[in-house]
Formats: structure tokens, sequence, C-alpha cells
């Protein structure tokens, strides 16, 4: 790996939090971007100065305010889509986060073109909430669920893929990357094999796409979900990314008002994409501030995001593979993005994250949303560190340090 | 810190006296904290409406381990109308430590399942109410 292009001294004073004291007066140790990343002030002010300058609702109005919120909500749209490099903004649609963009393709997509009977291949490693949407369809239509195992190594099980292709499914939905092992699934390859076998695809993105260089157009990839508050933009907001001929052969998802060209009193014409999937008055604040979130990374590069994280990930698997008594969870650091889950030994995770809290470390404790996973490795919950672009090693270190306090705490 | 993890939680946590599970039993009740998977089962044998013996099993963190440990020993002689009105109050004290709202729900798990039991709930009568 070459030296990080990145300054994290300048990209650390884009984060106003991260200079906050807790309670116990220790600085803090921001390590729970999986969970939400931090916020820049160029996402902060871009909502701050919309409200205070040009605050309307959009696509209805005449007025000047109309008109500028609707241009500064579409113009978010095309920085959210050169950021994925779809080939066209229209094929983005809003939507609230990563789980309301799956529920859409579920809802639409799925009930438009699935009987009872039909397969759908999810993956061992999936969050809840690209396993709860299947579920229920399941119970509704008989659709039949099929998964990819982990291996031994915590990777994407290709063979068992292959094979599970020849009952010829409907769709693949997968994680790009595991939040809680951190894998980065080989998604080119698999939307590859799902073609060939005549299957769509759709890849839940929550994690890849804040964390790596994502093209749509070189995946293939038919759907794309990710939500803005992992990508340091903010709550409220996600996307879904779907091809321009799927989207415009899906009926619409909610009904109401924007998503209609016409409306009679016992029949409706649809809009266009993508506003037919935008019903109601939108998050438009947050739209905004997704673009700037677009925008900011894009201005970095993920390419120097990746490779700063990438050595991040070495360095703590590194740091902790010194410790005794953790084991951690996930693939070696080429597989894997900057995520650490982990066991001690004897000490429940609510435990290691309380007494991290007290030396201003943020991590998080629990399933992680990802039930059947921990089920699989064997342990009810784990204590997971992630890291973004503005972590540095001695946040690392002091992670470090700080186990150690657990051990003897609970020596 | 050191306070919330005074010397008798990382005790009862790592050794606790009354973990097992009682056979035969008159009360039998088990559920799970959702944000984190602990589950906490109680067993009680009751006479002449006194406690006359209990039990926990079930695995989590060290505030609901050692919490179920100190509950279940403070209902052994108690009559169970006294149990069925034991409060969130009781268990704050048994553990001696101020806590935040996420680790109050891992503290009063074991009185959750304990009062459940206590009244013969279904799994689906239970509720957060039971403990305010
Ligand atoms: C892999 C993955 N998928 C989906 C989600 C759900 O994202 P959201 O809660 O923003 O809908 C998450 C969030 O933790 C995630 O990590």
């Amino acid at each position: 790996m070459p030296k990080t292009p990145l300054d994290i001294g300048l990209i650390r004073a884009d984060f106003p939090i991260l200079n906050r004291e807790l309670a116990s007066g220790k600085k803090l140790v921001y390590l729970d971007s999986t969970a939400t990343a931090q916020k820049p002030i160029a996402v902060i002010n871009a909502m701050d100065e919309f409200y205070r300058l040009n605050n309307a609702n959009i696509h209805r109005g005449i007025h000047t305010l109309a008109e500028e919120s609707t241009a500064m909500y579409e113009k978010a749209r095309q920085q959210i889509a050169d950021f994925i490099n779809a080939s066209a903004a229209r094929e983005v649609i809003y939507t609230r986060n990563t789980t309301e963009s799956i529920n859409l393709v579920a809802y639409t997509w799925a009930r438009a073109n699935l009987k009872a009977g039909d397969v759908i291949i999810l993956t061992e490693m999936e969050h809840h909430s690209n396993l709860v949407p299947w579920q229920i369809l399941t119970a509704e239509r008989g659709v039949r669920l099929e998964f990819v195992p982990v291996t031994d190594d915590y990777l994407f099980d290709m063979d068992a893929y292959r094979e599970l292709l020849k009952l010829e499914p409907k769709l693949i939905s997968f994680t790009h990357m595991s939040n809680v092992l951190g894998t980065i699934n080989p998604a080119k390859e698999i939307i590859r094999l799902a073609h060939e076998a005549g299957a769509l695809t759709l890849v839940d993105g929550a994690q890849s796409v804040p964390h790596l260089p994502v093209d749509v157009q070189d995946l293939d990839a038919d759907f794309m979900a990710f939500s803005a508050h992992k990508m340091v933009g903010p709550t409220g907001i996600g996307a879904l990314y779907g091809k321009m001929d799927l989207l415009q052969s899906m009926p619409p998802f909610l009904g109401g008002g924007d998503m209609i060209r016409t409306v009679h009193l016992r029949e409706f014409v649809a809009n266009e994409v993508p506003y037919k999937f935008e019903a109601g008055t939108p998050a438009i604040a947050e739209a905004i501030g997704f673009g700037a979130a677009a925008a900011y990374l894009q201005n970095i590069g993920m390419d120097a995001v990746a490779a700063h994280e990438h050595e991040m990930t070495e360095y703590v698997l590194e740091r902790l593979a010194e410790i005794p008594g953790i084991k951690v969870f996930g693939p070696e650091a080429e597989h894997k993005g900057a995520v650490a889950s982990f066991e001690m030994d004897g000490v429940h995770p609510h435990d290691v994250a309380q007494i991290l809290d007290s030396e201003g470390i943020a991590v998080r404790a629990g399933h992680h949303c990802a039930q059947p996973l921990h089920e699989m490795c064997g342990v009810q919950s784990t204590t997971r560190a992630s890291f973004y672009l503005y972590n540095t090693k001695e946040e690392v270190d002091a992670l470090v340090e700080g186990i150690y306090k657990v051990k003897k705490i609970f020596g | 810190m050191d306070d919330l993890y005074r010397q008798i939680i990382i005790e009862r946590y790592k050794t606790p006296h009354y973990r097992g599970h009682l056979d035969p039993h008159d009360i039998f009740f088990e559920d799970d904290n959702p944000t984190c998977g602990d589950h906490i089962e109680i067993t009680v044998q009751v006479e002449d409406g006194v406690v006359k013996s209990a039990a926990f099993d079930g695995h989590g963190c060290s505030i609901s381990q050692a919490a179920a440990d100190l509950l279940i020993e403070s209902i052994h002689g108690k009559p169970l109308d006294e149990v069925k009105a034991l409060t969130k109050d009781d268990v704050i004290e048994l553990l001696g430590i101020e806590l935040g709202p996420v680790r109050l729900k891992c503290a009063l798990l074991s009185l959750k399942v304990l009062k459940a039991g206590a009244y013969g709930l279904g799994k689906e009568e239970v509720s957060d109410a039971l403990v305010e």
C-alpha cells in the first residue's frame, strides 16, 4: 500500500463534532461510523443555508423560492448519480434509507413479477433490512429464499453460489460489504453470473457506497440501495438506484401527491420516473445535504478514502491480534472493510462498550442487526469498532489501551 | 466508571450464587432483551404463598447477570405478594449504582421475567410497564 494521500488533519477539521469533549473529560474517539458517520461542515452548512435562504416546497410552485428549492433538490440528485456513476440522474430515487430502498423493490418489482415457488437468493451475511422484506414476501407469496453460505474464511461462497444459480433464481439480493465482518463481496462477478443465469440483482450498498469507489454501470447492478447518513450525509434520506427500463416497468410504491401525472376520483396516471416513486413532500433539506455529502466525498476521492481505510484495517487487525483473549470475526485485511467486530473472553460486549465509553471511545455492542450471522459465528453479540476517512492510528491505539482497561476491571 | 463496576457486580457476574434451574418448580418464565440478545430464565418454588427457593439462568452483560443474582437472593423467604410488588427502585438499590436508559434495561430484565412469572402472564402480555 502506498502512503495515504489523505491529509487526515485537514479532514478532521471539517468535522466539528470530532473536537468534542465528553463528560468524562476525554476527547471523543468516534469508532462507530458503520452505524452512522459524522457530518462535515459542508453538509451541515448546505442544509442550514437552505433553511435560511431557499426553503419552499418543491415541484408545484412558481415563486422564486419554490424554483430555487426544486433546482437544489434536483441538483443533489445529479450529484448522487455522479457519485455512483449512474447514467442519468433519473435513475436515482430518493427514499428514507437503505431499508426503504430494499422494501421499495420488494413491494413493487417483486410483487409485480414473482409468484409462488420463484427463487430469491440472499446470503448468510445480510443485515436484517435485506432479510425481513423478503421473509414478508415469502409469507405472502410463497416465494422461496435460498442463502449463499459464508466460508470458514468469512467470504462469500462462490462455489455454493454457482450451484444455487442452477435453481433459476429471479433475483440475487446481497450486501456489497458486511457491516459485521467487513467482508467485501465480489459484486461484479456475482452480478455477471446472476445475469448469465437470467436473474436480476439488488446490491445492498449501505456500507460499500460510503467506503469504496462504486460504479453502478461498471458493476452492471440492476438495483443499488444506500443511505446518506452512512456517507457523511444527514439521516432521513437514502437512495435506490435502478436501471431506467426496470424502473419504468415497475408499478408505483406509495400513492399520493407528486407521484401522479393526473388524478380522477377513481383512477390515476402515474408520474414519470423517478417521481413515480416519490409520493408526498420529500425530505428536501436532507436531499440537499445528501448531494453535498456526495460532492464532499467525490472531491476527496473515493480511491483515497478506500486506501486510508485499508491502512486502518491492517493496523487495527495487527494491534488486536496482540491482545490475548480477543477474537476478531471477519476475513483477512485484503477482503475487508474497516470494521473490527470482536469477542473478548469472559466479558460481555455491553461491558466492553461501557468501559470504552468511559475513555471517550464510542463503539457499538450487540448483534448489529445481523442476528443470523452472529448465530453462524456462534456468538450472541460482538463489540464493533469501525473506521472512516477521519479516523487515525492514534485512535486505534486508544482503543487498544481501552481494551486493556476492560481486562483490568474484569481481571 | 469504577462506581458502575462495583466489586459486587463483577463478583456476582463471575461467580453467581443462584445460577441454576429448579425442578420441580411452581413458577417458570423466560424472556430476552431484543436490543442485545440477553436472556434470563427464572424458576421459583413456592410454599404457602412464600418463596422457598429460586434460581436464574441465562446469559448477558455483567449488569444483567449480577442484577438477576442479587434479585433472586433478595426474594428468598418473601411472600409472593411482595415479589409482585417489587419495582425498578428495588433493583437499583440492590445494585447500588446509577444507570443510563440502555443499561437500565439490562438491569431490569430479571425483574420483568420474575414479575411476569409471579403474575402468571403469557409471553405476549409482558411489557416494560411491569417494571416501571
Ligand atoms: C449492510 C447494511 N445494510 C442495510 C443497512 C440499513 O441501513 P438503514 O438503517 O440506513 O436503512 C445497514 C445499516 O446498518 C447496513 O450496514
